[in-house]
């Protein structure tokens, strides 16, 4: 059996962590390493008998997990005291939003940079306010600058000088080049308030865009934290709300996402063994490619399968741009390497 | 991968995978005295390994690979595919280790008592550590040092001794020759050498001690010794720790309590006999 | 602007150490340590929990200092004050 098949099975939990050889964890410890999931390994298997090494290894990354958790809470902390001046109200996204509601999928959850979600009549006066409390571009070059502010659905990133972390603008949750155009309106309208004081989106919306994130706006890179996000907050919202499925349904057609959210449902139940309710539970023989795609690393974590790699990444570009514009942009990022 | 090993270096499991034999097999020559632990699940992978099939034959370049890696790296020609092990290992403690707070410094120990030497690449303390740990000292390691945090001590990462340039001679002159790996001409980082740790070194790799003294060598200039603040010593060791901000308050307390406990000189030393007595003279005084 | 009122991190925030001439702050919701001198360990400390501004602040240093209240004393502290703020051990009211 080969790791990544592990991995997936003891998160969904298919598995039970006595039955692997001690050396059996060599591969798991990689590709989960390699996928980001590492820590969020070590909080699934919390309590379960472990080899003594694996579980000393696992109670360093807790607790790494837990730092790291803190100071992207705080860099939420820091934009909302830049924003707070200027009146912009703004909605996280992403890993700091899960953490910020407290959400299972954020126990162990590597956090990258800070995603917030502003209406974009906001998004100079955001700039220039996160400019005026330390934060700075990231010196790129004038194409991708270009790039990022006429087509993209956030400013070029951000960085803070002192704290060294970035932060997204966004103004929507896909590109606008992208042919599909997410209700951004609503998104912000419809947001909800943790207990912390933050914005995040409402739990449907929350799923669509982990969904739209993961399979309408990337080549699958990170593709199982991201649905392990989705699987983990879908069952968690459908938990509390029996209702969930449903809105969740109408949410993801209103933004015009309702393809990616299913399928992301089909692979969550696909790997992790999500149970779906009766319209979410079909099967789509295309769904194959991206469960190869999500599960293709070898037993020392490199990613395997070059020309499937190579195609979701066209692919994603694909969905992103117009023909034409995608050549263009093709051909000046090869030119430069 | 095809070719690949275990080491135990310290706390630390490694796995090793390579797409070449020479490099795994001068590893296993190099590490062939370290306690084997097979059945242990490894902490850490490296990888070495070539960027497209056909350059394993042909003009191989060794890239390295891992949990961690550096963007943009360059890769190595296989001749010096042990520096790129070495360098893969570096880098999976460096950013990957979170047990304990990791300082990029040399140390050695006697009667249980760590001397602990911080310093940038150039200051030495690679050097002094190894002559040392030729002497009545157990070598600690050439390179990184880890702070326990919950007790404070010291524990060692005896990794195979790097040796540059000058002080590869200086060491050949006093050791066996079978304790060294092979001569490594004209790196990225110059000439390079491993020495391998004496064998009581290794076999007491998990033995704590406790830190009595800490001294920032700087090679140059004449004989001086320099009392150092606690303030001082803070800063310089959080830039020296590779993890200290991951390790949040756990490192905060390592850190006040380490600089409050010992105490710190800077050492300037114009050639490494001036530099060992200078630092025996402040283990004989000073020393807690 | 000395009219800004500012508010202290809450003390179970902060975990204070002296190491000689400089003190170590270390901030429990940031995970950040931050190296600072005289004032700002006693500008902190005598914040308290109430939201209080520059000038008022000059004028309690003032008192307990027994400085001279005149000057710019309350441009300083201010200063200060936005630096505290730029690392998030004080924040605007």
């Amino acid at each position: 059996m080969s790791a990544m098949q592990t991995l997936v099975d003891l998160l969904a939990g298919r598995r039970d962590a006595a039955s692997l050889a001690p050396r059996d964890w060599d591969g798991v410890i990689g590709v989960a390493r390699a996928e980001a999931m590492l820590a969020t390994l070590a909080c699934r298997l919390e309590g379960a008998s472990l080899p003594p090494t694996v579980a000393a290894l696992f109670a360093d990354l807790r607790a790494a997990a837990q730092v790291a958790q803190a100071q992207s809470l705080w860099e939420a902390e820091m934009a909302r005291r830049a924003l707070a001046l200027p009146g912009i109200e703004f909605v996280l996204l992403k890993g700091t939003a899960y953490a910020a509601a407290d959400l299972s999928c954020s126990a162990g959850r590597q956090i990258g940079d800070l995603d917030i979600l502003v209406l974009a009549p906001d998004i100079r006066r955001a700039e220039n306010a996160l400019l005026n409390a330390g934060w700075e571009w990231v010196k790129s070059d004038p194409y991708d600058d270009a790039y990022y502010r006429e087509h993209m659905h956030e400013l070029p990133p951000l960085i803070h000088k002192a704290r060294d972390r970035m932060i997204d603008v966004h103004h929507t949750i896909l590109p606008r080049t992208h042919r599909i155009t997410p209700d951004a309106l609503a998104l912000v309208s419809d947001a909800v308030t943790t207990d912390g004081g933050f914005a995040t989106l409402c739990p449907a919306d929350m799923a669509v865009h982990c969904a739209a994130h993961m399979l309408a706006d990337g080549d699958l890179q990170g593709g199982l934290r991201n649905l392990w996000d989705f699987h983990c907050m879908t069952r968690d919202f459908a938990a509390a709300d029996p209702g969930y499925w449903g809105k969740l349904d109408g949410r993801a057609a209103m933004h015009g996402l309702r393809g990616a959210t299913h399928r992301a449902a089909r692979l969550a139940r696909d790997i992790y063994g999500a149970t779906l309710p009766s319209g979410w539970n079909r099967h789509d023989p295309a769904d194959r490619w991206y469960r190869r795609r999500l599960l293709a690393r070898d037993d020392w974590g490199r990613a395997t399968d070059f020309p499937l790699q190579q195609a979701f990444y066209i692919r994603s570009h694909w969905l992103r741009m117009p023909p034409p514009m995608l050549a263009r942009h093709l051909w000046t990022k090869w030119r430069k390497r | 991968m095809r070719h690949h090993a275990r080491i135990a270096v310290g706390p630390v499991q490694f796995r090793i995978g390579s797409d070449w034999a020479a490099p795994v097999a001068a590893l296993r020559q190099l590490y062939a005295g370290y306690p084997p632990d097979d059945a242990r699940p490894a902490d850490a992978t490296v990888r070495l390994f070539a960027a497209r099939p056909w350059r394993r034959v042909l003009r191989p370049a060794v890239h390295i690979g891992g949990d961690f890696v550096v963007p943009d790296a360059l890769p190595l020609p296989l001749s010096m595919g042990l520096l790129a092990a070495e360098m893969g290992m570096n880098l999976q403690v460096a950013l990957g280790w979170r047990r304990h707070m990791l300082l990029h410094a040399s140390a050695v120990a006697r009667g249980g008592r760590a001397l602990i030497m911080s310093g940038e690449s150039g200051s030495g303390k690679s050097t002094l550590a190894a002559l040392l740990g030729e002497g009545d000292w157990r070598l600690m390691g050439d390179e990184f040092t880890l702070i326990d945090p919950a007790s404070g001590d010291a524990l060692a990462f005896p990794r195979a001794v790097s040796l540059k340039n000058e002080a590869i001679g200086e060491m050949a002159a006093r050791v066996d020759a079978a304790r060294l790996g092979p001569l490594m001409a004209g790196t990225p980082k110059g000439d390079i050498r491993h020495l391998i740790p004496r064998a009581d070194a290794i076999a007491a790799m998990h033995e704590p001690a406790r830190p009595a003294l800490l001294i920032f060598p700087r090679f140059g200039g004449v004989p001086a010794i320099e009392p150092m603040g606690e303030g001082e010593a803070f800063v310089r060791l959080t830039e020296a720790s590779t993890n200290y901000v991951a390790l949040g308050e756990a490192g905060f307390a390592a850190l006040t309590r380490l600089v409050r406990e010992t105490p710190a000189f800077g050492v300037s030393y114009p050639d490494s006999a001036s530099g060992i007595a200078l630092v025996e003279q402040l283990w004989a005084e000073a020393a807690r | 602007m000395a009219d800004t009122r500012y508010r202290a991190a809450p003390a179970e925030a902060l975990r204070i150490e002296a190491l000689g001439e400089l003190t170590a702050i270390f901030d429990r919701r940031s995970m950040q340590t931050h190296l600072v001198v005289a004032p700002m360990p006693e500008l902190l400390a005598m914040m308290g929990d109430a939201p209080c501004s520059a000038e008022a602040l000059a004028a309690r240093l003032a008192e307990q200092f027994d400085l001279d209240g005149e000057g710019d004393a309350a441009a300083i502290v201010a200063e200060r004050l936005a630096e505290l703020a730029a690392l998030g051990l004080v924040a605007r009211a």
